[in-house]
């Protein structure tokens, strides 16, 4: 596999008013990670991991310092023009799902597909093969009401993976689910980056994702710890 | 096309919310469509039936002494027909009316009235002038209405004296012959009066080729001659008329304005809720790549769309009622009479253009403002505080 550089942070810094002053998040980060990386953000609450996979994902802004994510400066970015990064590369999963009440698991993963304008016969396909691929195509027609915790967050992970994003950026992805539901959701996870060659990163604290990492970037009041790769 | 098919999958698939809504809307739709062409179909009604029946489609010229509201100024209000007419008179393409005020007894009771003369073969105002014609008895033909008839008894076939006084104020009197009862539902040319051939009044007051008013089927060019005329248009004749048709209409806007509140409290309500519990959608929405704007886009779209299904719903549950109300009308329990309005016991409903595209125009602009206001504060969300609920 072609190992390039798909995330470059310099110096980066993120500060946040409180009162009359600043809360300094992020302390001056210095992290590269390479295309088809599965690494993890670890650290106890209050570190910075999801603040760092917000800046990643250009969700949030920096307040000092360099982002470069495939190449772009995220910081010289208007809104739209970050709206049209993540719409065409970047996918998420969240701690709490975020699926859409009232659309169908179908209709959940086609979203990204609509944004992007893929076609009715095209959508069909890769929304199906999504499903296939996190083990869930016959809950297609479901709504997330009627999904356990473990169904919905595989619709999730379909959904962040349907257009083939370089980056996958997951937010405490198994923090509301049972250990066997975590570990079946992170080995399709493994298996999407093995054999898709997406790259993963995880904001976490959980031990289960921790040890399906091959790179642990450990963070601590905003500053990079210790970087481990397995 | 996008922002479309999404904001119709939202309100599909938020279902009876949606249908609520709808509902909530096209009822109030409905009731001011309805209520406002039952008001409009009323003035229609009156203009149309003083226009017709009262004044005549030209307007009228009048003596400029006379005033139907002071009876004082009847004794002198005639004059010689204004000659710019004498063709119009002589074939009775104009309705020429001597005013005069007189007494009757029926059934033995004094009662004051006003006695009219006019060319009955005038076809200018809609009366059936046509019946005053000389029965077998060779008295003077009388027509009076339907409510003249009620109050002092009379029937057709009735014979009664008139008492009058002359152009020289000399008391003077004739038996006349109930020839015809009308029903009109102009209350202003049947209580308190009978009308008669113009050439029997103009003989029994003295009064040769004069009149009081003309009634006209054209407006008046220029300025009468002589100075004992003056025109009226049906701007003039009609200002009372119009004046009530206001009054009610304002009592009908207060009723237009709370439906439409309601319908837009509905709308706003909605959107201020959905605003309120969708925010980690929204972030959802942004992460996945949508701007704000197009947020934004999405949920006034989507409160829009309320206002097409709910016009759509309403036009569908409320064409029965419309063409009800246009074809066979709203009758009005006990009648009119009371009102004091030219109307029959029947008000049809009449829905022109403007009600019907204004309306619909005014209540989606509405729609649309109120769906987008709440949106506003989408544009001050950053998706972070978004995807956190914030």
């Amino acid at each position: 596999m072609e190992s390039k550089t798909l995330i470059q942070t310099r110096g980066l810094v993120k500060k946040y008013p409180v009162g009359t002053g600043f809360f300094t998040a992020l302390k001056g980060v210095d992290l590269t990670v390479q295309s088809g990386e599965f690494v993890g953000l670890v650290g106890p609450s209050g570190s910075g991991k999801t603040t760092l996979l917000n800046i990643i994902g250009a969700l949030d802004a920096p307040s000092e310092g360099l982002v470069e994510v495939m190449g772009k400066d995220l910081a010289t970015l208007t809104g739209a023009q970050a709206a049209k990064h993540r719409s065409a590369f970047l996918g998420f999963i969240f701690q709490t799902y975020n699926l859409l009440p009232v659309y169908t698991v179908f209709e959940n993963v086609e979203f990204p597909l609509l944004l992007l304008g893929k076609s009715d016969s095209e959508r069909k396909e890769m929304v199906m093969q999504a499903l296939e691929w996190v083990g869930i195509a016959d809950k297609a027609k479901s709504r997330p009401k009627m999904l356990s915790g473990g169904e919905s967050q595989r619709v999730a992970i379909a959904r962040a993976m349907v257009k083939q994003p370089k980056l996958v950026l997951a937010d405490e992805p198994t923090a509301n689910l049972d250990a066997k539901n975590s570990h079946h959701i992170l080995e399709t996870m493994v298996k999407l980056n093995k054999d898709l060659g997406t790259t993963f990163m995880f904001a976490t604290h959980d031990e289960k994702v921790i040890s399906y990492l091959r790179r642990k970037v450990t963070l601590v009041d905003g500053s990079i710890q210790s970087d481990e790769t397995s | 096309m996008i922002l479309f098919k999404l904001a119709w999958r939202n309100l599909v698939g938020a279902g009876l919310r949606t249908w609520l809504n709808v509902m909530v809307l096209a009822m109030a739709f409905i009731l001011m469509i309805w209520g406002k062409s039952v008001v409009d179909g009323m003035a229609y009604q009156l203009y149309d039936a003083m226009t017709n029946i009262e004044f005549g489609t030209g307007g009228q010229l009048w003596h400029s002494e006379y005033d139907p509201l002071d009876p004082l100024t009847i004794e002198d209000a005639h004059a010689a027909y204004p000659q710019e007419l004498t063709d119009a008179i002589a074939s009775d393409e104009v309705a020429t009316i001597l005013v005069r005020q007189g007494t009757i007894y029926p059934e033995g009771r004094m009662q004051t009235i006003m006695v009219k003369g006019i060319n009955p073969g005038q076809k200018v105002m809609d009366l059936p002038t046509y019946e005053i014609v000389v029965g077998p008895t060779g008295l003077t033909p009388a027509l009076i209405g339907r409510r003249m008839s009620e109050k002092t008894g009379l029937k057709r076939g009735d014979i009664l004296t008139v008492r009058w006084r002359d152009a020289g104020g000399t008391f003077d009197a004739r038996e006349v012959e109930i020839v015809h009862i009308m029903d009109t539902v102009v209350q202003t040319v049947d209580r308190n009066q009978i009308w008669i051939p113009i050439s029997d009044l103009q003989d029994m007051s003295d009064m040769e080729d004069q009149a009081t008013m003309i009634a006209l089927t054209e407006p008046f060019e220029g300025t009468p001659a002589s100075p004992a005329w003056v025109y009226r248009d049906l701007d003039f004749l009609l200002r009372d008329t119009k004046d009530m048709i206001t009054a009610k209409n304002a009592g009908g806007n207060i009723m237009y304005g709370i439906l439409f509140a309601i319908a837009l409290l509905a709308i706003f309500d909605t959107q201020v809720l959905s605003i309120f519990r969708r925010k980690k959608e929204m972030g959802t929405l942004m992460a996945m790549g949508l701007t704000r704007a197009k947020v934004i886009a999405l949920f006034t779209l989507e409160g829009s769309m309320n206002g097409i299904l709910a016009f759509g719903a309403g036009f569908i549950l409320g064409a029965p009622l419309f063409y009800y109300m246009a074809v066979h009308g709203y009758t009005i329990p006990g009648g009119t009479e009371d009102f004091g309005m030219a109307l029959g016991n029947t008000i049809y409903a009449k829905y022109g253009a403007g009600l019907m595209l204004g309306t619909t125009s005014l209540l989606f602009a509405t729609v649309v403002l109120v769906s987008w206001l709440p949106t506003r504060k989408i544009s001050k969300l950053t998706p972070t505080d978004a995807l956190r609920g914030k």
